[in-house]
């Protein structure tokens, strides 16, 4: 009877098996690209062997015991209940293995503290649930957000390859270039994680931490924040791409031209439907997932925008709540984050979509004025 | 659940308010059983939803904050509501019986150590239908994401933890005063069974840390309402501090959770191999030593938030540490059964299991004291799998073996044997088909708290969701025989198992509803 209830439980198990694609089976640590991770995933395995060979020990005698002392077998107790030399044996043996496997680790773990002369450096702010990159040495930042369409989360759309792994700018570092890492948080504490480089490092607000790097290969590397940090933890992965030298230069200065540009944009008159498609796009990326894309907010932590007094009248006051956050709450400051083009197409979106029709046109050139008084 | 004799001169009172005012270990311990029991399944249900939530991938069941509500609650539900209630519970009902005590030394602080747990936890509880919802900052409540950033509930949570700490604490100075002062004369220290041995050093570890989780939750409550910055750094504060006090609470209370296991381990052992428990002495040392280490490796939850390096390498070699007395336990336990005369009732079964289970989530524990790899493992599945495996067929597996053990001693009727066997099979090949695949996928690189995974976790998730509804289900059959077990079945006799030792077993079963009123002789020279 026991032998049938196992039985039946395995033909449930392998009866979904087929349904399982089994195209990724991953059960181990990555190898990464880095000599750290490479001694990392090399400290993994030796205590891994270590401990399947105890457990080998221990349960062999274990299972002898269990099928040549038991009682149906005819086996008649013995009485010891104590031998000094194999207590202390079992006491010192583990310490020397202890040991052996002490040694490699401290050696790794000071070559991952040692942060000094690096190349480049980059500042990693953690936000509610995106990233923000500043090139130190470059006077180049911008923000990394999720990339994987709405759709596909709820199950409306075909997920990608890369589902929840992709972003809308990936970090660009050069190969062979030491990267250090200047990590923070702009509000709660986040966990900033790449396997493939064996950094993760938590990026906690007020506080800043530091982390290195030196990629070897060409590549794309996906990580994810690890840290829980609110409601879309799940939602705010990393990418790097890992460039030649000569290439990282060239993408550096294209960068800095686009967002040259995009500034530019504030200074000519925008019409209505601009904004509003404009505003419609920085609201998806940047507002959605507190005050959700139909602006009904999730009661009480986050505030409907849809019908509110704020996006509804006092249009200084919504300027201002945008641009400065509110303390104490998760309504972050974006001043510091868009630029103004980006901030008048949000606030005019608000101001008149979802039957919020006020009317009311934020001109870019006045948010321009705004952030230059700061 | 108790005996109820006609013939005894002041028994019990009749109804209900036998068990509102009742002062006696008994009913008292099988009131902390029957309402952990019933916090296993609250909290098992929430960790359906979320199994539920995570069979494939995209959202289908829940959204990202409700999610995060159930990992929390669930986690918060299981260590305080269901784990250390049930070892109370059973440290009720066993430790007088053990060392020959009529009853707890503090019966009506008894009392009220266990009626403030309903109120903690109906308090908890209701956070789930408040506005903003129940707490889902993770049970470990790092702040800001648990101050500046909580749901209004978080001041409800705050006061069912104050409340769970003051029954955990006046729980553990009854269980001292007791053990040191109502002992059979005979009964000196190194002859008390070990599960008495090992909830003496539980309760020790939990009068010097709940505290320390008072003080915390109180800081947060301040920084909350009052305008401190305990854990702010724009007011001078450090989110930090509140990991490490956390996790100074945190770490003797995974051991608080595990220490007794290991006594009620060292109890069935024996019984069923018919042969002394090996190295008593290294045992009592051995549980005492990893108490002491406790105080000592907290910071090992908290490598990768910036310790500097000297620190780092602290925590790791004392950690690792850890493992030398844990691995004579495991040892003992080993050389115990080497050489005796083994039967396989449902409480062995449990106690093998455990034995087996709790040492493959020891090896991960030492795999992640390891600081460099912890970079790698550190907030994903394989810390995931590695709790659960400590922590189910440890804690939650040590429990059920001691229903199984004493609950002849408790009804005066044996078991379903059957039902039980079946029981362990079903939970046995469940929790494993859980929690196996998660260190594959952790090791993988799945975060842990995500209500939705990229595409590659998809069939290790599968697996591990089929897995927790077989487990979950199987419990159901636990309730089963411990109900038809109550009502009647086989008499259970005085000694129910051939090879048990203890004064628990020289009383008729079911134990009368006072025990020892003269102190009790030694039943064996050579005891323990």
């Amino acid at each position: 009877m026991l032998a049938k209830i196992v039985a039946s439980v395995f033909l449930f198990v392998i009866t979904f098996l087929p349904r399982l694609s089994l195209a990724d089976w991953a059960v181990n640590m990555t190898e990464g690209v880095t000599d750290v991770s490479r001694s990392v995933y090399s400290l993994h395995m030796q205590i891994f062997w270590i401990c399947v060979a105890i457990a080998v020990v221990v349960f062999s005698v274990m299972l002898w015991s269990i099928i040549h002392h038991r009682k149906s077998a005819g086996a008649k107790a013995a009485q010891f209940h104590e031998n000094t030399t194999i207590e202390l044996l079992w006491t010192i043996i583990p310490i020397f293995i202890l040991i052996a496997m002490a040694v490699p680790a401290t050696a790794t773990l000071i070559d991952m503290y040692d942060t000094k002369e690096s190349d480049i450096d980059i500042q990693v702010t953690g936000y509610q649930w995106k990233w923000q990159y500043q090139y130190l040495s470059e006077d180049l930042a911008f923000f990394s957000n999720l990339a994987t369409p709405k759709e596909q989360i709820s199950n409306l759309a075909v997920k990608n390859a890369n589902y929840l792994l992709e972003v809308d700018e990936p970090l660009v570092i050069p190969i062979g270039k030491k990267v250090r890492f200047l990590l923070t948080s702009n509000d709660v504490i986040h966990s900033w994680w790449v396997p493939a480089f064996a950094v993760k490092k938590d990026a906690i607000p007020g506080f800043i931490n530091e982390a290195w790097t030196q990629v070897e290969e060409v590549g794309i590397y996906r990580g994810q924040c690890a840290e829980l940090c609110g409601k879309d933890h799940g939602f705010m992965p990393i990418v790097v791409k890992a460039v030649p030298y000569e290439d990282y230069l060239v993408w550096v200065s294209d960068k800095k031209t686009i967002i040259a540009e995009q500034e530019a944009a504030a200074a000519r008159v925008w019409t209505m439907a601009e904004l509003m498609e404009q505003g419609e796009k920085v609201y998806q990326t940047n507002c959605a997932a507190c005050h959700q894309p139909n602006g009904e907010g999730i009661s009480p932590a986050f505030p409907a925008l849809k019908g509110s007094v704020i996006a509804t009248q006092d249009q200084q006051a919504h300027i201002d709540i945008v641009l400065n956050g509110k303390a104490g709450t998760a309504m972050q400051a974006y001043a510091a984050q868009l630029n103004a083009v980006d901030l008048a197409a949000v606030i005019t979106y608000e101001r008149n979509a979802w039957g919020n029709n006020t009317g009311d046109l934020i001109a870019p050139q006045y948010i321009q004025s705004l952030l230059k008084d700061k | 659940m108790t005996s109820i004799s006609a013939t005894e001169h002041h028994g019990p009172e009749k109804g209900l308010m036998r068990w509102i005012l009742t002062t006696n270990h008994k009913d008292i311990g099988s009131m902390y059983l029957i309402f952990s029991l019933l916090m296993f399944f609250i909290g098992g249900s929430m960790a359906l939803i979320i199994r539920m939530e995570l069979v494939e991938p995209g959202l289908q069941v829940v959204q990202p904050e409700f999610f995060n509500q159930m990992t929390t609650m669930h986690g918060l539900i299981m260590v305080f509501g269901a784990v250390m209630p049930a070892f109370v519970g059973l440290a009720n009902w066993m430790v007088p019986m053990m060392i020959g005590a009529p009853d707890m030394a503090l019966p009506r602080l008894n009392n009220f150590s266990f009626w403030i747990l309903p109120f903690a936890f109906t308090m908890m509880l209701s956070s789930l239908f408040m506005d903003g919802g129940a707490p889902n900052f993770g049970w470990t409540f790092y702040a800001p994401l648990s101050t500046t950033y909580a749901p209004p509930s978080v001041t409800f949570f705050i006061f069912a933890m104050h409340m769970a700490g003051v029954s955990s604490i006046l729980g553990a100075i009854n269980i001292i005063v007791t053990v040191m002062n109502m002992r059979a004369p005979a009964m000196t220290y190194m002859k008390m069974p070990l599960f008495v041995w090992t909830w003496l050093i539980t309760a020790f570890l939990l009068i010097a840390v709940m505290p320390v989780l008072a003080g915390t939750v109180t800081m947060m409550l301040t920084d909350i309402h009052f305008g401190t910055s305990f854990f702010d750094a724009g007011g001078g504060g450090d989110p930090v501090l509140f990991q490490h006090l956390f996790w100074f609470f945190g770490h003797p209370e995974v051991y608080i959770m595990i220490l007794p296991a290991f006594g009620i381990i060292s109890q069935i052992v024996p019984t069923f191999s018919r042969k002394p428990l090996f190295g008593y002495p290294s045992m009592v040392y051995a549980t005492s030593s990893i108490a002491l280490l406790s105080f000592t490796v907290w910071a090992h939850h908290m490598f990768t938030v910036g310790l500097p390096l000297v620190g780092e390498l602290f925590f790791m070699y004392a950690t690792m540490l850890i493992s030398v007395p844990t691995g004579v336990k495991v040892f003992n336990w080993v050389a115990t059964m080497f050489r005796g005369s083994l039967t396989f009732e449902t409480p062995m079964l449990f106690a093998i299991a455990f034995i087996v289970l709790f040492t493959i989530g020891g090896f991960s524990g030492l795999m992640l004291a390891i600081s460099p790899a912890d970079f790698q493992y550190h907030d994903t599945y394989f810390v995931v799998a590695h709790f659960h495996y400590v922590l189910v067929p440890g804690a939650v597996f040590s429990i059920m073996a001691a229903t199984y053990y004493w609950l002849p001693k408790w009804t005066g009727y044996m078991y379903d044997e059957f039902l039980g066997k079946c029981h362990f099979w079903c939970s046995f090949i469940g929790l494993n088909l859980t929690f196996f695949p998660m260190h594959f996928v952790g090791l993988a690189g799945m975060p842990r708290r995500i209500p939705d995974y990229s595409l590659q976790f998809a069939d290790f998730n599968m697996i591990s969701s089929m897995g927790g509804f077989l487990f979950g289900f199987a419990q159901i059959l636990f309730v089963i025989v411990i109900v038809k077990c109550v009502q009647g079945g086989k008499k259970a006799k005085a000694v129910c198992w051939e090879g048990a030792k203890g004064l628990e077993w020289s009383v008729p079963s079911p134990a009368p509803y006072h025990t020892f009123e003269t102190p009790p002789n030694l039943p064996d020279e050579k005891y323990p």
